[in-house]
């Protein structure tokens, strides 16, 4: 065989007709290589799809519900009565069990969360923390679900018989079980804030002869900070969203009270409920789920970008 | 000059180290709090639920009869689901990643596209379910079937794949690539040939966890319709069907009528959590023997 040519099925090509089959074969491949990128192109372009789906289905059936019930009387309305006759729609009642079981959440989710961050990564070793860490993570990993069945059938009972006057559905457990779930969530990114805390500024402290307490309070948290409020502010964002554990706990009774060992209802388990059947398409009470999801997707929305504007904006530079 | 009054340091000493030693107690006790609710929890369902699991509890379909009550038909639905979820996840999850790593400009739209992942991580998960009841069961009208909740969970899942996938394309190193781009291989070829097969181990952990998080997810179901009531066991993704969670769900706040229920519900938490356990084992075995450091 000569240098030129190679052997190809049973013929011996010459260069040029080596040239002539690469060229053809090259230009399947240009046709490939031009398609390639637009196909992943459409697909990268879903996630965006999928977000523009989102807001527009919420806006649109938002709008229907508005043209029903007015604006001010939605957002101002204490009484939220869907169903039968005289139906009254203020999302009041709503918004404030939202908030006040987001309020217990954070109340144990904070503390206890900080706490855990500032162990592991201050005061435990390194054997420790490579122990507990991932044990924490399992806690976050466990469906909602078995959350709300834990509130339901263990914390209330046994936070009734603490407290006497606790309803059998009340916001209170499942606040307290929904902080419990965020707490691997505030620990672990406030953990890894406090560690990208160079040693250096530690160990000039520590020089000083500030004790690890000292420390960690004056000089790891505040060098820390934008990354400890931004891991709270998407904890609040989480419990806002938090479905499963207060549909389950927290009840139906559409109460607007400030009392947490009542019954309450917030904006995601309204959602479950209505969708739960007897929501025919076209009347208010169906329109209305949406504007209660609307309403739900602007506050995490502005909760999760605030996050992401916490962390960029005060990322301290070492 | 005195510049450090000693009396005074050493006076204050003694509260300083015990407020030192009272918060590293403090601290390590907060530690232990998630640890010890994570104990009570596993007791509690263990204690509720193991002995009702048997075989004809598995093998059993939906009864309003708690002794004659199985979860076939959930097992067979969250199979049914999985098989929706996995590839349509994988595709899109894996090909967003590819054009954001290897092909899109370090420009506008590709910091608009990553934006736009990380918001979609933080929405509710029940704005998902409104997503796929209005579009997927009412404008496409499935109904509320496999083929619909399996799309609301994979799109609900989507952002987790596509950051394990772009982490793991970003981990391969460059020299593969040039190493293939100097043998002649196009763009493509590289990407098919060298970078994927080099990314696999990474992007299959990224997929077996969100496959893990749709199982344990309730919430988009219930919120598309999956129903209360007796259904048969489905058989294809057509089909009507219902998955754990829902069930564990439904047989929950119906505990309060029929107590035995309570049992019910606990005894399939053991059987996801196992099935969850699993999952995640194999997905940390995958990294732990896959992963090449280079």
């Amino acid at each position: 065989m000569a240098k030129s040519s190679v052997q190809h099925g049973n013929k011996t090509l010459n260069v040029r007709e080596i040239i002539q089959q690469k060229k053809k074969s090259r230009s399947v491949n240009n046709y490939t290589e031009k398609l390639i990128p637009k196909i992943l192109f459409g697909i990268a372009a879903i996630s965006v799809l999928t977000t523009i789906g989102i807001v527009l289905t919420l806006i649109t059936e938002t709008i229907a519900f508005f043209k029903d019930v007015s604006f001010i009387d939605f957002f101002t309305g204490t009484q939220l009565k869907p169903l039968g006759e005289n139906a009254v729609f203020g999302v009041l009642p709503l918004l404030t069990g939202t908030i006040i079981s987001t309020l217990i959440a954070m109340l144990v989710a904070i503390p206890v969360g900080l706490m855990t961050a500032i162990f592991l990564s201050e005061y435990a070793s390194e054997k420790t923390r490579k122990a507990l860490k991932p044990l924490l993570e399992i806690l976050a990993g466990i469906p909602t679900i078995v959350y709300g069945f834990f509130a339901f059938t263990f914390v209330t009972p046994l936070l009734r018989s603490f407290i006497p006057g606790l309803e059998p559905t009340n916001i209170l457990s499942p606040g307290i079980v929904m902080g419990i779930m965020i707490i691997p969530m505030v620990a672990s990114l406030s953990e890894d804030a406090m560690s990208s805390v160079p040693n250096a500024m530690r160990e000039g402290a520590l020089a000083l002869g500030a004790t690890k307490l000292e420390v960690t309070w004056k000089v790891v948290v505040p060098a820390a900070i934008s990354g400890i409020i931004a891991s709270f502010v998407l904890g609040i964002s989480r419990a806002i969203g938090e479905t499963m554990i207060v549909t389950i706990a927290s009840g139906s009774s559409k109460n607007f009270t400030f009392d947490v060992t009542q019954s309450m209802q917030t904006m995601t388990a309204y959602i479950v409920e209505v969708t739960g059947g007897e929501a025919a398409a076209g009347t208010t009470l169906y329109y209305s789920l949406y504007a209660v999801a609307m309403t739900l997707f602007v506050f995490t929305l502005i909760m999760n970008l605030l996050a992401q504007y916490i962390s960029r904006r005060f990322r301290e530079e070492y | 000059m005195k510049y450090v009054d000693t009396e005074q340091v050493h006076k204050k000493m003694g509260s300083r180290l015990l407020a030192n030693n009272l918060a590293k107690t403090l601290f390590f006790l907060a530690t232990l709090f998630g640890l010890v609710v994570l104990i009570v929890l596993i007791y509690r369902v263990l204690a509720d639920g193991l002995s009702w699991i048997n075989m004809d509890f598995l093998m059993n379909r939906l009864s309003t009869d708690p002794e004659r009550a199985g979860i076939w038909g959930a097992i067979t639905g969250t199979f049914w689901l999985m098989l929706v979820v996995a590839p349509v996840t994988m595709i899109l999850g894996v090909g967003t990643a590819i054009y954001l790593e290897e092909y899109a400009a370090k420009g506008r739209v590709s910091s608009f596209i990553k934006t736009n992942i990380s918001n979609l991580a933080g929405v509710p998960s029940v704005v998902f379910g409104i997503l796929g009841l209005t579009v997927f069961a009412r404008a496409l009208d499935l109904g509320s079937v496999v083929l619909a909740g399996g799309l609301t969970m994979a799109l609900l899942v989507l952002p987790v794949v596509v950051v394990a996938s772009q982490e793991a394309i970003r981990a391969v190193p460059q020299f593969l690539r040039e190493a293939s781009y100097g043998m002649g291989a196009t763009k493509w070829q590289t990407i098919k040939n060298v970078v994927l097969p080099a990314a696999l181990p990474g992007i299959l952990t990224g997929v077996i966890l969100a496959l893990s998080r749709a199982i344990g997810e309730t919430a988009p179901l219930v919120v598309i319709g999956i129903p209360a009531l007796l259904i048969p066991v489905p058989d294809g993704i057509f089909d009507k069907f219902t998955i754990l969670p829902v069930q564990i769900y439904y047989w929950t706040i119906d505990s309060a009528l029929v107590a035995e229920y309570a049992n019910l519900a606990a005894a399939t938490i053991v059987i996801l959590l196992i099935v969850l356990f699993v999952m995640n084992s194999i997905a940390i075995l995958i990294r732990n023997k896959f992963q090449k450091r280079y």
